[in-house]
């Protein structure tokens, strides 16, 4: 029946699917489910850049306009994956100038930007309109500069954390004087100058700039003008908040703040003086997202002072100066608390300025709706997990980092595997974990048994034995992406379940006690895997021995094959 | 289908898989605390005095929340619910409850070794006792090297001592580059050079040579209306450092001050430097009067 409804009906129909899981379901109903949904598919996701190849991606979405990548695996965010290993983005772009040209988005993620594939981007697609970069390298502001000059309907530029060289510190004035369109700009991450005349001349003319965030090098000064003609913005990262108390910019900044009743959002204080935060407070009513884990120095009390007038933040990442007792006020005064992260303050610190699991499980009661936690703490118990599961069964992300790996309950001695199994159980929701702390293969048997929903597990010095990972995989039918460092993990795990990789999108196992031998015969027995061996030191010079221990290993379901930009040290099995 | 049965779950089934290790079930009910007892005589422990943890004393307090951990959701204190794996999934979450069960763990050598436990201390106490620091760990804990950079940039300037640094990443204090503006009189557009890449002020003396000097004379070239004259030979531009040429090389460092490049070894010239000038030296006045050469306290307007 469903057949006899014209294309252009489906096609309609499809159009109110917005999730691409939904649309790649929808598009293995039937043959012309398939060809109507692909020819009409505008956004495609593509979690890691080397399971298929940019030519296939356009032959099946030929009107792709918007396009996300993922390139490096989760653990290059700790150095623990080589710089040159891949994940580079020219060849897409390549392939997309060449095919699919009406190309007006672009989201990348860990990958290797060239100045060249920026430059090509700036000139190959005329449509183009946003450019998101998140924990990129390997491109300077000459790139943004031809990305400013050409993309004449820019509306987004936004970089998150990338690593940027600044040779020439003259991009922002790049953007030519019919340049209107900017509705978000984010240059927060760059190190060097900005033209600050051309920054003020762009804000005022692009009415509609929602979102602002600036990099250290705006001074106050300049960000009180800023704000004095954009007091539309909604989203805003203030550079530099160094001003004295006593001063006539500082004053101009507090009379124009109060005017910002617009601004939801508020990051960034990349240098701040904690004496000048009274300007925010006229805002902070209003504020569902602040972002203040970049800002040093700032002293708990004043934190406090600050986020208790926060009263409908659903977004906090702090810093952990704030404290155990600085949490307990969050969360009497942040009842719609969602997601909360706190950060190490000082990340070789060993000393005390440090959160507990008491300032957890302060949250975790005043705040129900908590969803989403990120949290480097420097001891936990089980009992405070117990807790924390019972209050907050609504967790999707749940992420614990102690600052000693193999920490144990600090009361008991006993490993936490009770309490992570109490979160498992509890939080039915729940899609990512990353777990730490002393823990045994009990909490994998938790897991197993209890995470339906999981979708990445990240695991780093825990286990007995292979049975920790078995349970893993075997009962998390929907997990994704596994990653496992140091875990006495070996063969026997690795090779228990081979099917089951070609269901997730990767596994990461490094320092655990797979050997060469296991993945080769992994290799070989899975074509559709890439099984990579990340080699750094002379490991494996030569012949390589079977029995040897693999040091890092990454593989991934793919559906090109071995992937032909690999570096000497990184070798496809 | 499932890999494994639920029925495999709960503590004999979990002994079983250990069978060598049984002598430890029995003595786990006795064991004050958690690991091999070679590890245990090794290892540091700050406790309580009279040493050990007791399983009794542990057994106690928890039990409460033990149970009801097992009790939700759904259900109500004391009673489990039907199904039967739930059942024996009751038993392994109360296997303090149980004598047979144990924590056994294979440490996993010498890494383990190499961390302190934890703070014993009741948690309200914590305060009071100052940690040992773990071993560093490569890639722990898990903060992005973004981050990282900006926590060291930051805490630097709190504190001179250098830092562990737990990543790979040699030297995260220094950043490889520094560019700094450099300006000249007479030349609108403004170059940035990255001191790192110079280990003189001979080098940067050059580079500036290099910089300026086609830059200065399309200046010269400009100034008559952009009509082509035949283009001068570009002068050398020389001297920068000892007062000798006709342009001076000047810095304006972190305190804000306009300073006479070269008086500092090069390493204090970098740390401090904010900015370069190339100032015409006739606008030097003091330099020719043979003084000393040294802070100038020239205003902003030159």
């Amino acid at each position: 029946m469903v057949n006899y409804f014209p294309e252009e009906v489906l096609e309609h129909v499809f159009s109110f699917l917005t999730s691409h899981r939904d649309r790649n379901a929808v598009s293995l109903v039937c043959k012309s489910w398939y060809n109507v949904e692909r020819f009409s598919r505008g956004k495609v996701f593509i979690g890691n850049c080397y399971a298929i190849s940019p030519e296939r991606l356009i032959s099946r979405f030929p009107r792709v306009r918007s396009l996300t990548l993922k390139g490096k695996p989760h653990f290059a965010d700790f150095n623990l994956v080589l710089h040159d290993w891949g994940g580079y983005v020219y060849p897409w772009i390549e392939a997309m100038a060449k095919g699919c040209t009406n190309l007006e988005e672009l989201r990348l993620k860990r990958m290797l930007v060239s100045d060249a594939s920026l430059e090509l981007i700036a000139k190959s697609f005329p449509n183009f309109k946003s450019l998101v970069l998140v924990s990129c390298e390997g491109f300077t502001t000459d790139g943004l500069a031809a990305i400013a000059s050409n993309c004449r309907f820019l509306r987004e530029l936004d970089l998150q954390e990338n690593e940027v060289e600044d040779p020439r510190g003259q991009w922002l004035s790049c953007f030519p004087d019919s340049c209107t369109s900017l509705a978000s700009l984010n240059f927060a991450c760059l190190k060097g100058e900005v033209n600050l005349a051309a920054l003020e001349r762009l804000v005022a003319r692009c009415r509609n700039l929602k979102s602002l965030r600036l990099n250290h090098a705006v001074p106050p000064d300049v960000l009180q003008k800023i704000l004095a003609r954009a007091p539309q913005l909604v989203d805003l990262g203030a550079g530099s908040f160094v001003h004295d108390p006593e001063s006539e910019t500082y004053n101009k900044l507090k009379n124009v703040m109060q005017k910002c009743t617009s601004i939801r959002s508020l990051s960034g204080f990349l240098d701040v003086n904690a004496r000048c935060l009274p300007a925010i407070y006229p805002i902070c009513i209003n504020l569902s997202s602040l972002n203040l884990s970049y800002a040093p120095g700032i002293y708990s009390k004043e934190l406090v002072k600050l986020i208790r007038k926060c009263k409908k933040l659903q977004c906090l990442w702090i810093l952990d100066t704030i404290g155990d007792k600085g949490l307990s006020v969050v969360a009497s005064a942040c009842k719609e608390l969602q997601e909360l992260r706190v950060f190490k303050s000082d990340p070789n610190d060993v000393g005390n300025a440090a959160v507990t699991e008491e300032g957890l499980v302060a949250i975790s009661a005043g705040c129900p709706n908590l969803n989403s936690l990120l949290y480097f703490c420097r001891q936990m118990t089980n009992t405070a997990l117990i807790t924390v599961a019972k209050n907050c069964p609504n967790f999707i992300r749940f992420r614990l980092c102690t600052l000693d790996p193999i920490t144990p309950d600090a009361v008991t001695m006993q490993p936490l595997d009770n309490g992570f199994g109490a979160i498992v159980q509890s939080c039915k929701g729940l899609k990512r974990l990353s777990v730490s702390g002393l823990l045994t293969d009990q909490v994998f048997l938790y897991i197993g048994m209890y995470a339906e929903q999981l979708e990445m597990l990240s695991i780093a010095f825990a286990g007995n034995s292979d049975k920790g990972m078995v349970y893993v995989l075997n009962g998390c039918k929907k997990l994704k992406k596994l990653e496992i460092r140091d875990s006495p993990f070996g063969n026997m795990a690795l090779l228990a379940d081979t099917g089951k990789y070609e269901t997730m999108r990767s596994l990461w196992m490094s320092s655990c006690k797979v050997t060469f031998g296991a993945c080769k015969s992994l290799a070989e027995k899975m074509p559709r895997l890439n099984v990579e061996i990340i080699n750094e030191g002379d490991e494996m010079e030569g012949g390589s021995d079977d029995r040897q221990n693999v040091e890092k290993m990454y593989l991934y379901r793919t559906l090109v094959g071995p992937r032909k930009d690999a570096p000497d040290s990184v070798w496809t099995l | 289908m499932e890999g494994y049965s639920r029925k495999d779950v709960g503590c004999p089934q979990l002994l079983d898989l250990i069978p060598k290790e049984k002598e430890w079930l029995v003595k786990s009910a006795e064991e004050t605390n958690y690991g091999l007892s070679e590890e245990k005589k090794l290892e540091l422990r700050l406790g309580p005095p009279g040493g050990d943890w007791t399983f009794k004393q542990i057994c106690g307090p928890t039990n409460e929340s033990l149970l009801s951990f097992g009790f939700f959701p759904n259900t109500t204190a004391g009673a489990t619910t039907t199904a039967p794996w739930q059942h024996q999934t009751k038993a392994s979450f109360f296997p303090l409850m149980e004598k047979e069960s144990c924590r056994i763990v294979e440490l996993q050598g010498a890494e383990k070794k190499a961390f302190s436990p934890a703070n014993t201390a009741v948690p309200n106490s914590s305060s009071a006792q100052k940690r040992t620091a773990p071993a560093p760990v490569v890639g722990w804990p898990p903060i992005r090297s973004f981050r990282k950079n900006l926590a060291n940039g930051n805490s630097s300037k709190l504190s001179p001592e250098s830092q562990k640094d737990f990543s790979k990443k040699p030297i995260e204090n220094c950043p490889k580059n520094k560019f700094v503006k450099i300006n000249m009189d007479g030349v609108p557009i403004g170059r940035k050079v990255d001191l790192k890449a110079f280990h003189s002020y001979e080098k940067l003396s050059s580079a500036v040579d290099e910089l300026f000097r086609g830059l200065l004379a399309a200046q010269g070239d400009s100034s008559t209306n952009g009509i082509k004259k035949e283009v001068e030979g570009e002068k050398v531009i020389s001297g920068l450092l000892d007062g000798s040429g006709e342009y001076t090389l000047v810095y304006e460092d972190n305190e804000g001050d306009r300073m006479l490049v070269g008086d500092v070894p090069w390493d204090m010239f970098v740390s401090t430097v904010k900015r370069l000038r190339v100032l015409k030296s006739s606008e030097l006045p003091m330099l020719f009067c043979g003084s000393k050469p040294g802070k100038l306290s020239l205003d902003r307007s030159i």
